[in-house]
């Protein structure tokens, strides 16, 4: 029994993730034929992805970006999945996994949609919930980390078993978030530059026309106002592009003002759905 | 005195045959396989020893008898007491079987089984893998996605990771650049492929027992009509052995030499024995088939075009990479990954070992630029500035960026001067006085749908800074652009580009991090292409150093008989084909012309094929499905581990098992030959004995038991195994390597991996060009170009006539000047089958282009009801069957009303396949994306002219050469048209405009006359 205090963590930094898979694989070949009794059922062959990727494409060409979002149990602290559990089928560990005991919780189908996260799976054939146990069954027998964390080669997963102190201090400090503070679950997983998924971008391309050519225009000045106030200064590029990041979605009106030596001002306005390309700006 | 040591050694061996069956069960059982008399003896049978294993015991006496069912000839007894006293020295006893000092006598069967019965009691006491408790042993293997730990219990595999290394293990290398420090992680890296592989191991498609097409009698009927159509039968191996050598007999015997040809794909499954250039190889020289030719399909524009401007022939064309992760991080100060794409393609067999290296350049704020007409998985991770030419039309960009360096000065006009030939000639073209046409940013425009401007800021940009320029997936070639229509274009466009910024100044080189790691290179381990047991030093990179450390008997195909591997179907459909060869021992040995049938030789009536790949991974590939189901080819044969593609075209199917079920030996990412140091992709070099972690399933065997049992029956047995197992072999590799200098076999084979320590501190490769560059000798560690295509001294200048890097290829200037498709300085020419053919472009405007895979490795991996099915950018799941997945522009996809996931027919005049669309902003307008080598082949309805439900895009690819006077794919764009499915199997072609003018594409382009 483990009397450290410490618990499991795991660290998603959505920037370094690039949709390799490897992360999904290794639970498949963990969990497909293999049951871990006490831990959990086998995991079907197709159709349950315990590590799903979720993903967002931002912008419009030229200007886009994509990110990917590795999405599992959370093993919150104030798991919902606990709450509806009947017949005390799911446990939280003093180590801070949340573990869905595959014989108590047989025929517990409402436990999928207790998890507001999607993270749990029914299994038809075995008639049990499932979810990722964060490998609690290898933890136990001395591994170091979980297989995904393992087999991620950018570094976009990460875990550490820290006591609760320690981890709010490296949430403070590397600025981890929640994927869903909204939902106040508590959660023992954390989102590192989560701004790529799930905020919005404003960015464009200044140009300009000189001698019948046009050409991108850089260092140009770009700033961004909203309700009459300067949020963020930039500059442009050798290509002319700017871009300005972290905006909420559906946050209303912005105007985007540019200033270039040798070139009148100008401004554009625009309202903020997803993210937004402005395209070709013309000085 | 000799013959003393003689008797004592044959008794000797009698006690040791006693001694081992008491001490290990395995060996006891082996005694109990067969009942034998065998017999060692002189020549003169004057001295002797006889031994007899009846009923798994063994007796023994002195003297010669007359019947032995087996025997051990020896010329003399001081040659036998030479040659079997311990340590058995390897070159003396191929010395000695080549001198007919040695020979066997008797029965095949009978001296196979005797001679690896002598060699198990070596063998027998080896133990492999390490206890984990409970049950578990943890052995290792290789992957062609990189090395794997595998955990067993009770004959099944539980999991498969990748080798995390502990503390024993050497210590990783370090790198300090720019004030920081970096190293790579203690661990190796995986492929989604490798990871993939349980999944393979124990897919429903694998096939485990022979099989016979029930309509198939190769006594009677053969109805070859009906293959892919009629179902299989199991037979026994005894049955189905019998029906394959017959029928090699047969043919030979009928048709005479060359009737017999042997396809093998691309790649195998890993281990240096049991691959296709080893084991295979001997087989296929010890029968004599007609080999079908590749080309170099990964390298296409490489080896057809740059190594005429750089010679590096032996690198298909690529150029040497050493030292450059170093020179990268340190001095240059911007990256353009132009087609490149490294951690789309795990760097072919390098994990993801470059990726934690380019996750540096945001640590080090080196800029990056992609150029790709999709924002690739590169872009995704790096960002940067994305740049998107239609498909095709790469050339035309580049021009545009050397125009603006001439206009403006922003090249390196020293370099140019001294290092290179032929600029002015080629300058001349750039600016337009050669034809009128200045090749100025917005000429380029029309072409490539990109804005002059961004070129022009791209090439002032470039042309300002330190820059490293990764063609390809490797960096230096691999992949990527060279494979469509204007791939030679492409590839030596990027040589040109290259060499005005003075390829070799510190900062300034080919590379995208995925090639010249500071791992130790001068430590020897061979590459799968030196040709394991192959004994073939024509086909293999063999001779380079294997031969001499690995004495083996040699092999050589007699059959001079080849068919270039793009016309295949032509071959057998239309009984003639023509193509150039693939050689890199020079320059000019891809000049050499191949034509089928060759004069003497019989047509092709026998196919011997290996795996199922073809239709997947070749182009217009209804051709191969006709090709299969011509009565021309009288029997065919698939040796494979899934029953999948092709293998459903055999009349006789022998079903192979994978490498987690034989034992080999390999190197991770240690290709050889053309590829020489692919260990240098790698952060650490990892050697593994690949165990034989569970028995083959059903009735599998390895490759090199079906070739040896084969052999038997064609009497070629002693000749292909040279008495020995597969693990014998992998012992003989690990002697011939420098791996007893650092590890002993019993340890090695346990724990199964080691990692190959790093040079010593202060000890590094040169950077490759730097040499060149310099005005030095060559020193980096290469073996390449050979001696005499230096020009003036030995390892002064490249392998070019001048020995300098060549605007104005002489090569080509000396073989055909006039060659409008290949002149002799690079010129934009737009492809047959691209955005500028009118034609074409009203009928079916998308360009699809199908690039490498990312998730499976070729065909493997992919189908078979494998984990990969459930990644939705490989294959999305419809209506309970697997699609494979179709990238669609989104604006592309409204115009056509396809939603994400819809099922699309994406079609051309040669055929239509059912994707799982996926609609994207990666892509630029017109273009769509979606992997070749897609396993699955299932029509719809009629066999070959009906829609894929399997996901075959390289139907759809053009099958054209991209030279005439080459033998090159140009197939990874082509033109087509989507719409959303009906579900019906029609292909419904689009109708062609009768009055639309033919095509020339020099008229395509349209004239801008010069500023």
């Amino acid at each position: 029994m483990d009397t450290s205090g410490n618990k499991w963590n795991l660290i998603v930094d959505v920037a370094n993730c690039t949709n390799c898979n490897l992360c999904v694989l290794a639970c498949h070949d963990e969990h497909v034929g293999n049951a871990f009794p006490g831990y959990s059922e086998e995991m079907p062959k197709h159709g349950h992805k315990w590590i799903e990727i979720d993903r967002r494409e931002r912008g419009a060409g030229p200007m886009v970006d994509v990110a990917f979002l590795p999405r599992m149990c959370q093993h919150c602290d104030d798991a919902p999945c606990m709450e509806k559990a009947e017949n005390g089928a799911i446990t939280k560990r003093g180590d801070g996994i949340v573990l869905i005991d595959p014989v108590k919780a047989k025929g517990q189908r409402h436990l999928v949609e207790a998890c507001p996260y999607g993270a749990i799976w029914w299994n038809e054939e075995k008639e049990v919930p499932q979810a990722w146990t964060f490998d609690a069954h290898l933890l136990d027998d001395g591994w170091a980390e979980p297989r995904a964390v393992t087999v991620c080669a950018t570094a976009a997963l990460r875990s550490v078993k820290v006591d609760d102190a320690e981890m709010a201090r490296m949430v403070r400090e590397e600025g981890l978030e929640e994927l869903r503070p909204d939902l106040g679950t508590g959660p023992r997983v954390w989102y590192k530059n989560l701004y790529r998924y799930s905020k919005a971008f404003i960015g464009g391309s200044v140009e300009a026309e000189s001698g019948g050519k046009v050409d991108c225009v850089e260092g140009a000045k770009v700033t961004l106002h909203a309700n009459g106030a300067q949020l963020a200064e930039t500059a442009t590029d050798v290509y002319g592009d700017f871009k300005f990041d972290r905006l909420d979605p559906d946050s209303g009106a912005y105007r985007v003002e540019i200033a270039a030596d040798g070139h009148p001002a100008k401004s554009v306005d625009v309202t903020l759905g997803e993210s937004t390309y402005l395209g070709e700006i013309r000085l | 005195m000799a013959s003393l040591k003689f008797s004592l050694i044959l008794f000797g061996l009698n006690l040791l045959l006693r001694i081992q069956a008491w001490r290990y069960p395995a060996f006891r059982e082996r005694l109990k396989e067969r009942d034998i008399l065998a017999q060692l003896k002189t020549r003169d049978g004057r001295q002797g020893r006889w031994y007899r294993i009846r009923n798994g015991r063994i007796s023994s006496g002195a003297g010669v008898r007359n019947d032995a069912d087996v025997a051990l000839v020896f010329k003399t007894a001081g040659l036998a007491a030479g040659l079997l006293m311990p340590p058995v020295n390897q070159l003396d006893q191929i010395n000695a079987l080549k001198d007919f000092n040695l020979a066997m006598e008797g029965d095949e069967d009978a001296a196979a089984w005797w001679t690896q019965t002598m060699m198990l009691t070596q063998t027998a006491g080896w133990a492999y893998g390490i206890d984990q408790g409970n049950g578990v042993t943890r052995y290792t293997s290789m992957t062609n996605g990189g090395p794997v730990f595998v955990y067993e219990k009770g004959g099944k595999i539980v999991r498969i990771t990748p080798i995390v290394f502990d503390d024993t293990d050497p210590e990783p290398w370090t790198i300090e650049a720019r004030g920081k420090t970096f190293t790579p992680p203690r661990k190796s890296s995986l492929a989604a492929h490798g990871q993939n592989w349980k999944s393979m191991v124990y897919s429903p498609d694998r096939l485990l027992k022979p099989l016979k097409r029930i309509d198939f009698d190769p006594g009677g009927e053969r109805n070859p009509e009906n293959r892919g159509k009629s179902g299989y039968e199991e037979i026994s191996w005894d049955e189905a052995l019998d029906i394959v050598a017959n029928e090699i007999k047969r043919q030979k015997r009928e048709h005479g030499p060359g009737a017999i040809a042997m396809s093998h794909g691309s790649h195998h499954t890993w281990g240096n024995i049991g691959y296709y250039l080893s084991a295979a190889f001997r087989f296929i020289n010890a029968v004599g088939m007609t080999r079908v030719h590749h080309n170099p399909d990964s390298w296409e524009g490489w080896y057809w075009g740059a190594v005429h401007h750089w010679g590096q022939s032996l690198r298909v064309g690529q150029c040497e990479t050493y030292g450059t992760v170093e020179d990268l991080m340190k001095e240059s100060e911007m990256v353009v990954f132009w087609s490149s794409n490294p951690e789309g393609t795990s760097g072919a067999y390098g994990a993801f070992e470059g990726a934690i290296r380019r996750q540096w350049l945001k640590d080090l704020d080196i800029e990056v630029v992609h150029i790709d007409p999709f924002y690739n998985d590169t872009a995704q991770m790096l960002g940067g500035k994305w740049i998107a030419p239609k498909p095709t039309t790469d050339t035309a960009l580049a021009l545009a960026i050397a125009h603006v360096w001439i206009e403006e000065g922003l090249y390196d006009k020293e370099f140019v001067e001294t290092k290179t030939l032929g600029f002015d000639k080629w300058k001349a073209y750039v600016t337009g006085d050669e034809d009128g046409v200045a090749k100025t940013p917005e000429w380029q425009e029309a072409e490539t749908g990109v804005p002059a401007k961004t070129v022009r800021a791209l090439a002032r940009n470039w042309g300002r800074k330190k820059t490293y320029l990764g063609a390809g997936g490797w960096g230096n070639g691999h992949g990527g652009a060279c494979r469509n229509a204007t791939g030679i274009q492409w590839a030596r466009v990027m040589v040109c580009l290259i060499a005005m910024q003075g390829i070799g100044k510190p900062g300034v080189n080919m590379g995208n991090l995925q090639w010249g790691t500071p791992v130790d290179a001068n430590f020897y381990f061979p590459g799968y292409a030196e040709g394991g047991m192959s004994g073939d030093l024509h086909h293999t990179a063999m001779a380079v150093e294997l031969y001499q450390r690995m004495p083996q008997l040699p092999s050589m195909n007699t059959n001079d008989q080849q068919i270039p591997r793009l016309q295949l179907p032509e071959a057998i459909l239309e009984g003639k084909a023509e193509g150039y060869i693939w050689d890199g021992k020079s320059i000019e040995a891809q000049f050499n012309k191949i034509s089928y049938p060759k004069p003497g030789y019989s047509k092709v009536h026998m196919l011997y094929k290996y795996g199922g790949s073809i239709f997947g991974t070749m182009s217009d590939t209804n051709r191969h499905v006709e090709m299969y189901r011509s009565p021309e080819l009288e029997f065919i044969v698939n040796q494979s581990i899934w029953n999948e593609g092709e293998a459903k075209f055999a009349d006789i199917i022998l079903p192979a098992c994978t490498n987690m079920e034989r034992p080999d030996i390999s190197e991770w990412a240690a290709l050889g030959g053309y590829a020489h140091h692919g260990q240098t992709q790698l952060n650490h070099r990892v050697v593994v004995f690949q165990h034989k972690v569970i028995e083959p399933l059903g009735e599998s065997k390895s490759d090199f038991r079906i070739f040896h049992e084969l052999a038997m029956r064609l009497g070629l047995g002693a000749y292909f195994s040279e008495g020995m197992s597969e693990l014998d072999w992998a012992k003989r590799e690990f002697d011939a390597s420098d791996l007893p200098k650092i590890v002993k076999w019993k340890d090695f084979i346990k724990r199964g991996y080691v990692v190959i320590p790093n040079n010593p501190e202060g000890v590094k490769d040169p950077v490759s060009w730097r040499w060149f560059y310099e005005g030095r000798k060559k020193d980096v560690p290469e073996p390449m170009p050979l001696p005499s295509d230096y020009t003036e001294e030995y390892l002064k200048g490249l392998q070019t006539q001048s020995g300098l890097i060549e605007f104005e290829c002489q090569s080509l200037k000396r073989y055909d000047p006039d060659d409008t498709e290949r002149p002799p300085i690079v010129k934009y020419n737009p492809a047959h089958e691209g955005p500028s053919n009118p034609d074409l472009a009203a009928r079916y405007p998308i360009q699809l282009i199908t690039p490498h895979p990312r998730f499976s490795f070729h065909t493997q991996g992919d189908g078979k009801d494998t984990f990969l099915n459930d990644i939705e950018d490989h294959r999305v799941p419809v209506d309970g069957r697997y699609y494979w997945t179709l990238r669609i522009g989104a604006a592309d996809a409204a115009a056509r009303g396809i939603g994400h996931h819809d099922l699309v027919k994406v079609y051309n005049d040669r055929g239509a396949v059912i994707c799982a669309a996926h609609v994207t902003h990666r892509l630029a307008a017109g273009v769509a994306h979606g992997y070749e080598s897609c396993a699955v082949y299932e029509p719809a309805g009629e066999i070959g002219n009906s829609v894929d439900l399997g996901g075959c895009l390289n139907q759809l690819t053009p099958p054209r050469s991209q030279l005439k006077k080459g033998h090159s794919m140009g197939s990874s764009a082509a033109m087509v048209e989507m719409e959303l499915w009906d579900g019906s199997p029609e292909i419904d072609r689009a109708p062609s405009e009768p009055d639309t003018a033919v095509f020339t594409p020099e008229s395509a382009a349209e004239p801008v006359p010069a500023e």
